[in-house]
């Protein structure tokens, strides 16, 4: 019989997840989860829903930057001004998940754990340099977010450990990010490649910074170091953009499937690391 | 294991349910508490039939567990008339037709009533990105979006 606890502690959380072979599972939005439940995959024995603590439903503004909890639905992150004015790009990325009811459950937390190489926030967060808080039987510990997921479905997380929010970093005051996805579709759909880019430009208007990250065309989301290399030092102007787009390219290891062939998707991705460039590069410039 | 006791509050009517932890709140609302305006068109979150607001947030109640919502406020498609007197939604798709199979039309007035409370006038497009997640079948969605925008004018004027 499959049990349900809500726990209201961080402790208390650690313990109940602390099953062999996770034979219990984290609960955020469940819009993963009771879909994987109702299909009859689920080989869990018991449920521990997240949302009855605390710190798994704030989201505040902090000096130096934000931190939002693993279980802050995407609607309560799209309702957020300051988030959306300082991240943009990791808001409209959250915001792509789903529909408005989906969007009333999905959280950060549950999107990036669920594992999934298309997820649509992951790219975002990582781009801004996004860390998140785990908490286990050893303790807390902070990690970058490109650290969690090792594969489709997997996770560097052991037995008892869960995220508890995410950290972003305060945005550059002339930094911009932004992300795209391509869907067969204009709506409710997974993303066939998603892209973002978070850059900071000087005074000058020149690239000073640059994290490009790409999802959907390699069994993880992932950062493209020579990517955001392609930017930096450059006014970003289209030669940088054409590097740009050669090294997004050049990092691409997707799958072929009906939704997409491997020539396709690697194409798309440079398109779309152009065209996030440049919005990423508009916005750096309307916040300077 | 035992069932859970869960006390909720659904249209504002104190309720108090048993269930087991697989059960979803659409499980409970349609099998348990005979509150069937609610559909299950796909029970996957893809169709919206089964919309309604929890602590006054629109969820699909497919993809919630029934366990959730303990001292939660629930609201359906039961509690959208007052008594007999539809809410404008409700008379506008009745006037315009804006339904033929009405398997879709318990969540849509449901995720509509949310958008009109959000936003009093929302545009075309604004109508369609929120409805995007409620499926219709049937009417091609044109009628649906025209009897939205009507039914916030006579929201608007009244
Ligand atoms: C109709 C529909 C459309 C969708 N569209 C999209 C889309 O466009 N883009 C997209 O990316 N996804 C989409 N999804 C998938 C899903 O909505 C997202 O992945 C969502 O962000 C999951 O969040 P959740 O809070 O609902 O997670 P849950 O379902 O609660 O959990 C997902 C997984 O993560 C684990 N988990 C949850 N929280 C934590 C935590 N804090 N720590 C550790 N593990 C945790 C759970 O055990 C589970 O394995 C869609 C789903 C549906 C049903
Ligand atoms: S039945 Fe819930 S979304 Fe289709
Ligand atoms: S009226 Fe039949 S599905 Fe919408």
């Amino acid at each position: 019989m499959l049990t349900y606890n809500k726990p209201t502690t961080v402790d208390e959380a650690v313990i109940l997840l602390q099953q062999p072979q996770h034979a219990a599972r984290a609960l955020a939005g469940g819009t993963d989860l009771l879909v994987e439940l109702r299909s009859g995959r689920l080989a869990a024995q018991g449920i521990v829903d997240l949302k009855r603590i605390p710190e798994l439903r704030a989201l505040r503004a902090e000096q130096d930057g934000f931190r939002i909890g693993a279980a802050v639905s995407g609607a309560e992150l799209g309702e957020h001004a300051t988030l959306k004015a300082m991240w943009p790009g990791v808001v409209e990325a959250a915001n792509l998940i789903g529909s408005t009811q989906i969007q009333g459950r999905a959280s950060l937390g549950g999107n990036l754990c669920n594992a999934s190489p298309a997820a649509d926030s992951v790219p975002a967060l990582i781009a801004a340099g996004a860390r998140c808080t785990v908490a286990g039987p050893g303790g807390r510990r902070e990690v970058p977010v490109e650290s969690i997921v090792t594969g489709p479905g997997k996770t560097s997380l052991v037995s008892g450990e869960f995220v508890v929010d995410f950290v972003l970093p305060a945005q550059a005051a002339r930094g911009g990010d932004a992300y795209l996805r391509f869907i067969p579709r204009t709506e409710m759909d997974i993303a066939v490649v998603g892209v973002a880019v978070n850059l900071t430009l000087d005074a000058a208007g020149v690239c000073t910074t640059a994290r490009v990250a790409v999802g959907a065309v390699a069994p993880t989301a992932r950062l493209v170091d020579a990517a955001g290399a392609a930017l930096v030092g450059t006014t970003v102007d289209e030669t940088a953009l054409n590097a740009l787009m050669a090294a997004v390219r050049a990092a691409c290891a997707p799958i072929n499937d009906k939704r997409g062939t491997i020539e396709f998707r690697t194409h798309v991705a440079g398109v779309l690391a152009g065209r996030a460039a440049k919005i990423a590069l508009d916005r750096a410039r309307s916040r300077a | 294991m035992s069932k859970h006791h869960i006390s909720t509050t659904i249209n504002g009517e104190p309720v108090e349910f048993l269930c087991d932890t697989a059960q979803t709140l659409l499980d409970v609302l349609r099998d348990e508490l005979g509150l069937t305006g609610s559909k299950e068109g796909c029970g996957s979150g893809d169709c919206g039939a089964c919309s309604v607001l929890v602590e006054g947030r629109l969820v699909c109640a497919c993809l919630v567990l029934a366990a959730e919502v303990d001292r939660c406020a629930v609201e359906t498609i039961e509690g959208v008339a007052q008594g007999n007197a539809l809410h404008p939604l409700q008379q506008v798709f009745l006037n315009e037709a804006a339904l033929q199979c009405g398997i879709c039309t318990p969540g849509i007035i449901v995720a509509a009533k949310a958008l009109l409370e959000k936003n009093p006038d929302p545009d075309e497009e604004e109508i369609r990105f929120w409805l995007a997640g409620n499926l219709c079948r049937c009417t091609g969605y044109d009628k649906i979006v025209r009897a939205v925008q009507q039914a916030a004018l006579v929201m608007r004027s009244a």
